[in-house]
């Protein structure tokens, strides 16, 4: 049974608590997707015109060293949010993101976002805490990696 | 009576196990299989840990990661130095001293009925293993059971067999720091694992173990999502030489980690973990 | 104890002779002080002549002078760099030796216990406490220390009431003197007024049967009125004070004082408080086998929490500074040992006052931290 997109985007944890309204207003800018497993999502290079909210499977984000191939960066699952590139020019993607297993998600139109988000700061701002948020959290866990806490454990 | 006859039993001196089994988890990581040469094996609750001698070398504390019928001990170790080596090497037929076991057990009783989350980093995953299993071979007793796990590389992993036979009775999420091309599992850190996990953070009881940075921000993930800090259940560590609250090594401000712990809850804990060197 | 008081009689200085005669002919090792490198410490006892006769002491921080008193006082000085603790907890002590048989199997030979009784001779009011402390933590808890329970069982007490207070002593702050009263077999308060004698009590009943062999006479009013003098007057001149009003949780919440940053800055981390501390018990075990690898033994050594290895795990020491090792310390004696073993570590001794190198005052620090503590530096 198709359910209206407002549902669907309601249940995602970056849009949780946004008011009907508005809602409605932000799937104006989105449409569903699917991706076959290790069809790629984004492409380092690429224009970065759309981000994606993973409502099923997952994805690895990656990205290619010489020598040693595609490198995992970090694998983002159901209810998180892939790309930021679409906030500030030169609006290009970083990295590469694969589909580990085939994924549906939410693509969000960035140029339609960012024009909503113009016209109506409040919402902007709204979008915006929510995106830092993300990015803060995900800062966090890297910075975590970055210490390497098994380097030496011991039991 | 003589003043032997008066005094209290002996704690220090090594029961010989002989190593019925060993296989190699990681790169560094082996797990023994032993048995008693004497006797009865001890009881050992989920959680407690040995003091396990490798013959003139050294003693150090290891948890115990299982028990079975045929009156074996299970431990998983670590190469990290001389005595971890020298057990590690220990083969099949050789003997090592254990003695135990001590410290106190993972509370489980008081999390029946509800919401089981498991925590684990590196080999943090050892001493929590007979507790899944005792959740699991209880499952009826427990409503959603969740076992949260990783480890630097896929190399690193332990278990993973045992961790996959886990998937119908319990969540299982599976994470590495870093992955080569051939891991299709995620790739992150392990406390972001708890942001996706099913549990009622208001009547959930957590059991983490790892190294302390990863306990420490497994423990901010929970909280976060309600666990009160009773409930969250860690193993702590610290130098021990003899296990049995003589020695004075294994303080951490005013507890003996041999004597009242390793396990603790987040709420007796907290204010000592939070001061440095400590 | 307190059930086998008998009435104090007096005896004779020249009963010294007779009290150890007594003892070793019953079977024990007597152990008293007597003076040796310019200090009084503990040794073997043959002859009372070989106490401290007429020798006082003169500490202060980071001093410590051996000088004549004009009154042949057995026992006129306060304690020296020696403790009973080297006695019930030997600094070095080979628990057990083990052979690697063909088949694998460990024959492990325990070190026999040992069965000597000891007779300690001088034990002061603090020290009582602090055996009465060292207890506690070796045979108190679910798991006991073999040979410290063996060399504890036995041994006979003879105390003595300090008729002099040290320059470092604070045991009234503590609660652990200058007065015996528990714990002893017998006590003695050494009376120089007038006739050399001392006021001699029971506190056991082996005590009472060993005093019953002494050559004595009852006591006078006049010899306890001189007793009870000479005991409130050496309480009137403790050489320090420590506050112990909710000691526990005023060192819990000041754990990032400034104070620890100062202490820092002179304390050598030489471990020689530790050392001379009656109650510091911590030990390290140590695991060594001949060039054969055949036998192998486990030794029980002396450790200090000063010691960077102290705190060794995962390649690293927890405690890697000078200021987390000397707060570690302090605070574990004043404070978290109450947590632990249900009282506080410290008897007022003053010997880590006298014998730190740089003369770090543990009733000073915590003065300072108690004085100056604020808001800004608790971390409750």
């Amino acid at each position: 049974m198709l359910r209206r997109l407002e549902n669907v985007l309601a249940e995602l944890p970056l849009l949780h608590g946004l008011a009907p309204e508005t809602l409605t207003l932000i799937a104006g800018c989105a449409g569903n997707v699917h991706f076959a497993q290790d069809a790629h999502l984004i492409r380092r290079g690429e224009p970065a015109d759309v981000f994606y909210l993973i409502r099923h499977g997952s994805a690895v984000l990656e990205t290619y060293v010489p020598g040693r191939g595609p490198v995992a960066i970090e694998t983002l699952e159901a209810g998180e949010v892939l790309g930021w590139s679409w906030l500030f020019p030169p609006y290009r993607w970083h990295l590469d993101a694969r589909a580990l297993t085939p994924v549906r998600a939410t693509a969000f139109d960035g140029a339609c976002l960012r024009g909503k988000c113009d016209a109506d700061p409040a919402l902007g701002y709204d979008l915006m805490s929510r995106f830092a948020q993300v990015l803060i959290e995900r800062l966090q866990w890297t910075r975590l990696r970055l210490i390497d806490v098994y380097g030496n454990d011991r039991r | 009576m003589t003043v032997a006859d008066r005094l209290p039993p002996t704690v220090m001196v090594p029961q010989p196990f002989r190593v019925g089994a060993r296989t190699q988890d990681t790169a560094d990581t082996f797990t023994l299989t032993l048995e008693p040469l004497h006797g009865e094996p001890p009881l050992i609750a989920p959680g407690q840990f040995m003091m396990v001698y490798a013959f003139g070398i050294g003693e150090v504390p290891i948890s115990v990661s299982g028990t079975s019928d045929d009156a074996e001990v299970i431990l998983t170790v670590r190469s990290v130095g001389a005595v971890s080596l020298a057990i590690c090497s220990a083969r099949v037929g050789g003997v090592l001293g254990l003695r135990g076991p001590y410290g106190n057990s993972w509370p489980i009783e008081p999390a029946r009925g509800g919401d089981v989350i498991v925590v684990a980093g590196g080999i943090g995953l050892a001493p929590l293993r007979m507790l899944i299993r005792q959740v699991v071979g209880n499952r009826e007793d427990f409503a959603a059971v969740s076992v949260l796990y990783g480890a630097r590389t896929p190399g690193d992993l332990l278990y993973l067999d045992e961790l996959e036979s886990l998937r119908e009775a319990a969540d299982v999420a599976v994470t590495v720091d870093a992955a080569d091309g051939s891991w299709r599992g995620q790739v992150g850190v392990v406390p972001k694992l708890v942001g996706a996990a099913r549990f009622a953070g208001d009547t959930a009881h957590a059991f983490v173990c790892g190294p302390e940075v990863m306990m420490d921000f497994t423990v901010q993930a929970l909280m976060s999502r309600g666990v009160a800090p009773e409930r969250i259940h860690l193993s702590m560590e610290r130098h021990m030489d003899c296990g049995v609250g003589l020695c004075g090594h294994c303080q951490l401000g005013p507890t003996l980690i041999c004597r009242d712990g390793a396990v603790y809850t987040y709420a007796e804990i907290a204010r000592w973990m939070k001061v440095r060197e400590l | 104890m307190q059930g086998q008081r008998i009435t104090p009689v007096v005896i004779g200085a020249a009963a010294l002779d007779d009290l150890l005669d007594t003892l070793r002919v019953s079977g024990f090792r007597v152990l008293g002080p007597r003076v040796r490198d310019g200090a009084i410490v503990y040794d073997d006892l043959s002859a009372a002549s070989e106490l401290p006769i007429g020798w006082t002491d003169e500490q202060d921080g980071g001093s410590y002078r051996l000088k004549r008193r004009e009154d042949g006082a057995r026992f006129g000085y306060a304690v020296g760099p020696h403790s009973w603790k080297q006695f019930l907890f030997r600094p070095e002590a080979r628990l057990w030796r083990a052979r690697r048989l063909p088949d694998g199997e460990l024959a492990v030979e325990e070190e026999p216990t040992e069965d000597q009784p000891m007779a300690f001779i001088g034990v002061r009011s603090c020290e009582l406490h602090a055996i009465e402390i060292q207890d506690r933590v070796f045979m108190g808890g679910r798991h006991a220390d073999r040979d410290y329970a063996a060399r504890r069982d036995g041994a006979f007490l003879v105390a003595v009431n300090c008729i002099t207070a040290g320059g470092t002593c604070f045991c009234a702050s503590m609660g652990t003197g200058p007065k015996a009263d528990a714990g002893y077999d017998l006590a003695l308060t050494e009376l120089l007024d007038g006739e050399h004698r001392f006021l001699a009590e029971s506190g056991s009943e082996r005590g009472a049967a060993v005093l019953a062999q002494l050559p004595q006479r009852p006591a006078t009013d006049a010899d306890l009125g001189a007793a009870g003098k000479a005991v409130a007057a050496t309480e009137a001149q403790m050489g320090r004070t420590l506050d112990t009003d909710d000691i526990r949780n005023l060192l819990a919440r000041n754990l990032e004082h400034p104070r620890w940053d100062d202490v820092a800055e002179r304390c050598l981390s030489c471990g020689n408080c530790t050392q001379v501390c009656p109650t510091c018990f911590c030990s390290s075990v140590e695991d060594t086998s001949d060039l054969s690898g055949e036998v192998a033994q486990r030794t029980r050594v002396w450790d200090t929490c000063f010691s960077v290895d102290y705190s060794h795990i995962h390649g690293g020491s927890v405690r890697s500074s000078t200021r987390a090792r000397y707060r570690q310390w302090m605070t574990h004696k004043l404070g978290t040992w109450i947590d632990q073993f249900g009282t506080s570590g410290c008897v007022g001794c003053g010997r880590c006052i006298t014998w730190c190198p740089v003369g770090i005052d543990i009733t000073e620090e915590l003065s300072a931290i108690r004085a100056t503590e604020d808001d800004d530096a608790q971390t409750a």
